[in-house]
């Protein structure tokens, strides 16, 4: 058991490193740092000595180490085209992504189960028939045509809603936040909407199919036989053993949500982080870019690590089959 | 007898064409609505594709035939439509229902080209896996079940992004194609290597691959002509659900602006483009490539989950 996690905790690491090295050629060797600092007109002899004093001259894998131990310490260098520090933009712009994405989350999580559990119990009904279809529809359209859609509807048409930003935001130390402002809340009604649709079609149709393989088994046929309500059999025994399953592959949704969160971010011009990399990406801006690579791929390691350690523990047999083998 | 034998060619073809119709594949897919209606879909979309220059009523991009004098009008059927463009024009005058044909051939282009590098490169990644094994398939496998961690947009946004900043600002024209089709490409090989690997696993204990092998024939000569034929059957689902999902990938990329360029707009860049106009009321210019994507994206999803039913025993 030890050595599951110690291996499948190295491996986070290996992939993190890989990450790292990927960022830091970027880093090194993608466009010139030294040309990004100076102006046209700094002589030679000035360029050198910055580039002997940031220790660009030293062997390569003294730069990596420094690197990594900087990258640890939060110090991502300065980004070419805003000449602020990286970290100080990360961390003005992370909270507008991480309301959006929680609160995406929690949509996609309470109208998906839900959905997912009626459409399992009243298989034939209408209403599940078009759920169905609808949730075929959210899964082929590209999250960017759905956005695109509500702005045409809602704040086009209707004039209801903002298309872009996130309106007022209140500044309680160092997280801002939209939360408590009508035109906050209001900005955040749609990207919010667009972003959870496809991980709701998602987590319903995995609802759906993992309650009709429960509902299979001896044990609720037993409970049905034991003269139970089909209350207790549906909430007491039936979900209960259809939400292992659905919290770990939930788990591991929460970082596909960070991840397109970049694509909503661009639809509603939403000030996250996302919208940031892209903007990066477009403007060739280096360390901007090779940050957010390492903050998205911590993030995916973290999750992915916490929910493999979790299954583990919920598990049993996953356990008892690890033992035998090794 | 020099004149017999084209007979007995075009009565072999004819009833090679009631085989195929009579077989267990054309019999479900005949019995499915939806299938057949998503495969009709599929196919006018393709030809269309491959004849837009003769399919398309304009030529959006001979700049002789494009007049200024033509943008901003609206579809048809609206007051102040022209019937000579059904769906309107854009802000430069281009019909949009040409400029949609000739997107969608880009789309489906760099679709097909994507999913026919990562097929290429899954599949002889999965052949290597599961024949040799050893250390090889240890790494490859490593490396994919990675790779499945995160989603597959994101690895197609990232190597892109990459790849981007090492070619510098000056990646556009046909550069840009070729980093999108790159980065989508790399971002769906996994799925091909993993299911190649598990089927090579299960074929390498027949008897034919021993047989071949007491033979005397070689690795790779057992590895693509023997073992490849045999697991080309799953390939083709896969590919099909691919195909869907490139092509949904690189319409977001486009529309992200870090895809094809807009000089050869495929549906994303025109859906890009045309979203600057959505709020001043010239909602046809994206809304109509917006729709031709979405069916696009339908049909083909469709045809793929009709092609894994189809294909797979258990569900017989």
């Amino acid at each position: 058991m030890i050595s599951f996690i110690l291996a499948r905790v190295l491996q986070s690491f290996v992939v993190m490193l890989c990450v790292a090295a990927i960022s830091f050629s970027l880093f090194t060797y993608v466009g010139d740092p030294i040309a990004n600092l100076v102006g046209i007109q700094s002589s030679d002899e000035k360029r050198e000595e910055l580039r002997e004093s940031l220790g660009l001259n030293d062997a390569v894998p003294v730069q990596f180490a420094r690197f990594v131990s900087r990258a640890v310490r939060m110090e991502f260098g300065i980004s070419y085209q805003q000449k602020r520090k990286v970290s100080s933009i990360i961390a003005e712009r992370l909270p507008a992504t991480l309301e959006l994405s929680i609160l995406s989350a929690l949509l996609a999580l309470g109208i998906g189960i839900p959905a997912g559990i009626y459409t399992a119990l009243h298989r034939e009904s209408w209403f599940s028939h078009l759920v169905l279809s609808g949730s075929l529809i959210g899964v082929s359209l590209p999250t960017f045509l759905i956005g695109i859609l509500l702005i045409f509807v809602f704040s086009v048409q209707f004039h209801l809603l903002p298309s872009f930003g996130r309106g007022e935001v209140v500044q309680l130390g160092f997280w801002s936040t939209g939360l408590l402002t009508e035109s906050g809340l209001k900005a955040l009604i749609m990207p919010a909407i667009t972003l959870a649709l496809f991980q709701m079609t998602l987590i319903m149709r995995l609802v759906r199919s993992e309650m009709l393989e429960v509902l299979r088994t001896d044990y609720i046929k037993f409970a049905r036989a034991r003269g139970l309500s089909n209350r207790t059999v549906h909430f007491g025994y039936a979900l209960m053993n259809t939400l292992v399953p659905v919290i770990t592959i939930t788990g591991l949704q929460l970082g596909s949500i960070i991840a397109f969160a970049i694509i909503t971010e661009t639809v509603f011009q939403w000030p996250g982080v996302g919208l940031m990399f892209i903007q990066a990406i477009n403007e060739v801006d280096i360390p901007v870019m090779s940050t957010y690579l390492l903050l998205i791929a911590s993030f995916f390691v973290i999750i992915n690590l916490t929910v493999d350690l979790l299954y583990y523990f919920v598990d049993p047999r996953l356990r008892v089959g690890r033992d035998v083998k090794t | 007898m020099s004149q017999s034998a084209p007979i007995a060619d075009s009565l072999d073809t004819a009833g090679l064409a009631r085989r195929a119709w009579n077989s267990d594949l054309a019999y479900s897919f005949r019995r499915s609505k939806v299938t057949v209606v998503a495969g009709v879909i599929t196919l006018i979309y393709m030809l269309s594709a491959l004849f837009a220059p003769w399919v398309a009523p304009h030529d959006p991009y001979d700049l002789a035939s494009v007049s200024i004098m033509d943008s901003f009008l609206p579809p048809a059927w609206i007051e102040g439509g022209d019937s000579r463009f059904l769906l309107g024009t854009d802000n430069v005058g281009r019909d949009v229902l040409s400029t949609i044909i000739h997107g969608s051939r880009i789309s489906l282009g760099v679709g097909f080209a994507s999913v026919f590098i990562a097929a290429s490169l899954g599949v002889t990644l999965g052949l290597i896996s599961g024949y040799v094994g050893g250390r090889l398939d240890a790494v490859i496998m490593r490396i994919a079940e990675v790779q499945l961690s995160f989603p597959d947009i994101l690895i197609a946004l990232l190597i892109d992004g990459v790849i981007r900043s090492i070619l510098g600002p000056g990646a556009h024209g046909n550069i840009a194609f070729v980093v999108v089709i790159a980065a989508i490409s790399l971002a769906y090989w996994v799925q091909f290597a993993r299911t190649v690997r598990a089927t090579t696993m299960v074929e390498k204990g027949k008897d034919y691959v021993q047989a071949a092998r007491v033979a005397g024939k070689g690795t790779f000569y057992i590895m693509f002509k023997h073992l490849l034929p045999n697991v080309m059957g799953p390939v083709l689902v896969i590919a099909t659900i691919s195909l869907a999902l490139a092509i949904v990938t690189e319409a977001t990329l486009s529309f992200l602006g870090v895809g094809v360029p807009p000089t050869q707009p495929s549906l994303g860049t025109l859906i890009r483009v045309g979203n600057d106009f959505l709020f001043s009321g010239e909602w046809w210019i994206t809304l109509f490539p917006g729709v031709a994507l979405a069916i696009m994206g339908l049909s083909v999803n469709l045809l793929g989950d009709w092609l894994r039913d189809a294909l797979n025993p258990k569900l017989r």
